[in-house]
């Protein structure tokens, strides 16, 4: 049904074309290209694969040049999620933002806000100040992240090569840590949990319980993705060799994450340059050596037992801080009032209000004033990147003194690393597009922005 | 009705006269950098809410503060940002470039180099090749729009890591709105390659020697770039008799 004669194409009419014919194939029709060409021998085929397609991680367009099944040519189109989020940060409060920000790379909603309040943090000079529980909540929200993000990525890409049984469990797991983020935050994603100044809101009631059962299960849950996918021949057959970018590549294109300590290279911001504490925990830094798509799963796979090992010494230091402030001291940057449950939901908690609304009258003016006004920034700028689960994820935040972000651009890793998709397919086989794609885990959020 | 004090246009010139705010008077300014340091004002912040005129009713509406960002460091910087400085002047002065480096910042711990732009690819391969720098890897390009600042709106800000030495410095290069033109960077940084795209795409910020400078997230057709501070945002049409909700930057607010 789809040919050049009987099929108008609304964005490229055949006219518009420079060089050969125009298919429009929507589904199982690929007998019509065959029919279409007849006997020209032409074997080099331009195919738009996307921006709706399953196998390419959201909205990404790729366009491939195939001779044969041989992929010569790859480019990415990329924008098609593009929100404007960092525009709008100039537009809300420095608190604010975070709400913002949390939503770029959905997969890593917690590492966002992270880099974002980091760097708001270093502009108000208060880094020392923020309070010891605040930094172990982070970094327990932070590892957590890191194990749903790396179960998504080891899921989808399970799923992409039919390996359908991997994306069930992967999903399974990831349902488990969402429950935390639920129990913890109030919110499965867009959290903005993590606030300037420290986090929104003290550990609930046996939460840290919680955290315990479920490090435990996967204690025993791990090893199962290990067992069905470390020596599984199809997977390796795959997965090695596939994708391949080595030390040099990966400095040159900037590729960060997984992808880059694949290499062999054990480069970990939570190692190299700590941020939130993270020199107290003990954890190593995994790596392989194989610089391919199976290493990138490999070190995936290793590095949600290491969170598993960081959430558990958070956990243990947790249970030392109950009571413990989450919020810095300074009553000029500090959110005034913790959420509580009602009779009619939750809100702004009973004391507080009590508190504002008939015994203090400057209270309630000091919480007037920072709720809409919010509290204003020195002038400067400030880069505090963090280790996201796709790499190096940076905001670089400038302020002009106000009481609003006069910038905020954020490095995203999943857009840095997805330029390296030319030079991992191009030579390659086209179905091996898919599985090198899957190896640099990209989220369009993040991409777009 | 009559009272011409109800025209604006015919009140007092008094009634304008712009009063610096209590926070500016001597004693609580900031103390001044060391000798020679210059304070450069990027700008002012008028009044307190956003509104001026007759719209005003804050009594605030007079208030005038200058936008002044950290003011370029004397040595010693500190720490191994001397080093750097260091080795990056020696290099520099072997090639007669001294003057590459047209300040230097040193604010809550980061270091920022303010490179003049003719020189940015000269002093960014010396960056990356030097044995004594070796910042081989590039977190990529930002754009900053300061409108108020004449003769220097745009600015580019790249963010360089030495993973041999564990160190993170910031360039930073501006351009004026009437010819923005920076030297790109993707011959020695293959990796900026998009982050180029996008800052173009954003701000106009041309690249001169990029492969190809397509806008990257808005569509090919766009007209304008957004993230720039002049660029017009949209109200929101609300349907009661023709309303709109005024656009962010013009709706009341804090500034």
């Amino acid at each position: 049904m789809a040919s050049t004669e009987n099929q108008q194409d609304l964005y490229a009419d055949p006219s518009e074309t420079s060089q050969g014919k125009v298919f429009t194939v929507t589904g199982q029709d690929w007998d019509s290209i065959t029919q279409g060409l007849g006997d020209a021998a032409d074997e080099r085929v331009v195919v738009n694969m996307g921006p709706q397609h399953p196998s390419t991680h959201g909205v990404l367009r790729l366009i491939l040049e195939l001779e044969g099944e041989t992929v010569t040519e790859a480019r990415c189109g990329i924008g098609y999620l593009h929100t404007g989020i960092e525009k709008n940060m100039e537009y809300r409060s420095w608190v604010q933002g975070t709400t913002f920000c949390t939503r770029m790379d959905y997969l890593s909603p917690f590492y966002n806000e992270a880099t974002y309040v980091l760097g708001v943090e270093r502009l108000l000079d208060i880094e020392d100040d923020i309070p010891e529980k605040a930094q172990v909540m982070r970094v327990l929200l932070m590892e957590l992240n890191r194990i749903s993000s790396h179960l998504v990525a080891i899921a989808t890409g399970g799923m992409e090569i039919g390996a359908l049984t991997v994306m069930t469990i992967g999903f399974r797991e990831r349902e488990l840590v969402l429950d935390l983020f639920e129990l913890i935050t109030g919110l499965r994603m867009n959290h903005a949990f993590i606030r300037p100044g420290g986090v929104a809101q003290d550990l609930p009631p046996g939460a840290l319980d919680e955290i315990r059962d479920f490090v435990s299960l996967m204690r025993k849950r791990l090893p199962e993705y290990a067992a069905l996918c470390n020596a599984n021949p199809i997977f390796k057959a795959r997965l090695e060799g596939v994708g391949h970018l080595d030390l040099a590549g990966c400095l040159a294109l900037g590729l960060t994450g997984p992808p880059l300590r694949s290499t062999g290279y054990a480069w970990d911001l939570r190692k190299t340059q700590p941020y939130c504490g993270y020199e107290d925990y003990d954890f190593d830094v995994q790596t392989w050596d194989t610089a391919d798509a199976y290493g990138r799963f490999r070190v995936r796979l290793a590095e949600m037992d290491e969170s598993l090992r960081i959430v558990e010494q958070a956990a243990k230091r947790l249970a030392d801080l109950e009571g413990a402030p989450v919020m810095v001291g300074d009553k000029k940057i500090a959110w005034p009032s913790q959420l509580s449950i009602g009779s009619d939901g939750m809100g702004n908690s009973l004391d507080h209000i009590r508190h504002i609304m008939g015994e203090s009258m400057e209270a309630l003016i000091h919480h007037f004033k920072l709720v809409t006004e919010g509290f204003r920034v020195p002038a400067g700028q400030a880069y505090v990147p963090v280790e996201s689960p796709r790499g190096e994820l940076g905001a670089h935040v400038v302020s002009d003194g106000g009481t609003r972000p006069f910038r905020a651009h954020f490095r995203d890793p999943s857009f840095t690393n997805l330029q390296a998709t030319s030079v991992m397919s191009e030579g390659g086989m086209v179905a091996d597009v898919i599985v090198a794609i899957a190896s640099i885990d990209p989220v369009m959020g993040g991409v777009d922005r | 009705m009559s009272n011409p004090q109800d025209n604006p246009s015919d009140k007092p010139e008094t009634a304008h006269v712009d009063q610096p705010a209590v926070e500016q008077s001597p004693e609580n300014l900031p103390a001044p950098g060391g000798e020679g340091t210059e304070v450069r004002s990027a700008g002012q912040r008028r009044g307190m809410f956003g509104v001026s005129g007759t719209g005003d009713t804050s009594g605030y509406g007079g208030l005038v503060s200058p936008i002044v960002f950290p003011s370029p460091s004397q040595r010693p910087y500190g720490g191994w940002f001397d080093e750097v400085a260091d080795a990056l002047e020696a290099r520099l002065r072997q090639t007669d470039l001294t003057a590459a480096i047209e300040s230097v910042v040193v604010h809550r711990g980061e270091i920022t180099f303010h490179v003049r732009r003719d020189d940015l690819p000269f002093v960014a391969q010396m960056l990356r090749d030097d044995e004594a720098l070796r910042f081989e890897f590039c977190s990529g390009v930002s754009g900053v729009h300061y409108p108020d600042d004449t003769g220097r709106e745009l600015h580019a800000v790249y963010h360089l890591l030495s993973m041999t030495h564990n160190r993170r410095v910031r360039l930073e290069v501006s351009c004026p709105d009437g010819d923005p033109h920076v030297p790109s960077l993707v011959s020695i940084y293959p990796t900026i390659d998009w982050h180029e795209r996008e800052t173009w795409d954003m701000f106009g910020i041309v690249f001169d020697g990029h492969p190809a400078m397509t806008r990257i997230l808005m569509p090919d057709d766009w007209p304008g770039h957004p993230q720039r501070k002049d660029y017009p945002l949209g109200g929101i049409p609300v349907e009661y008799k023709g309303g709109s909700v005024p656009p962010p930057d013009q709706r009341r607010s804090y500034n």
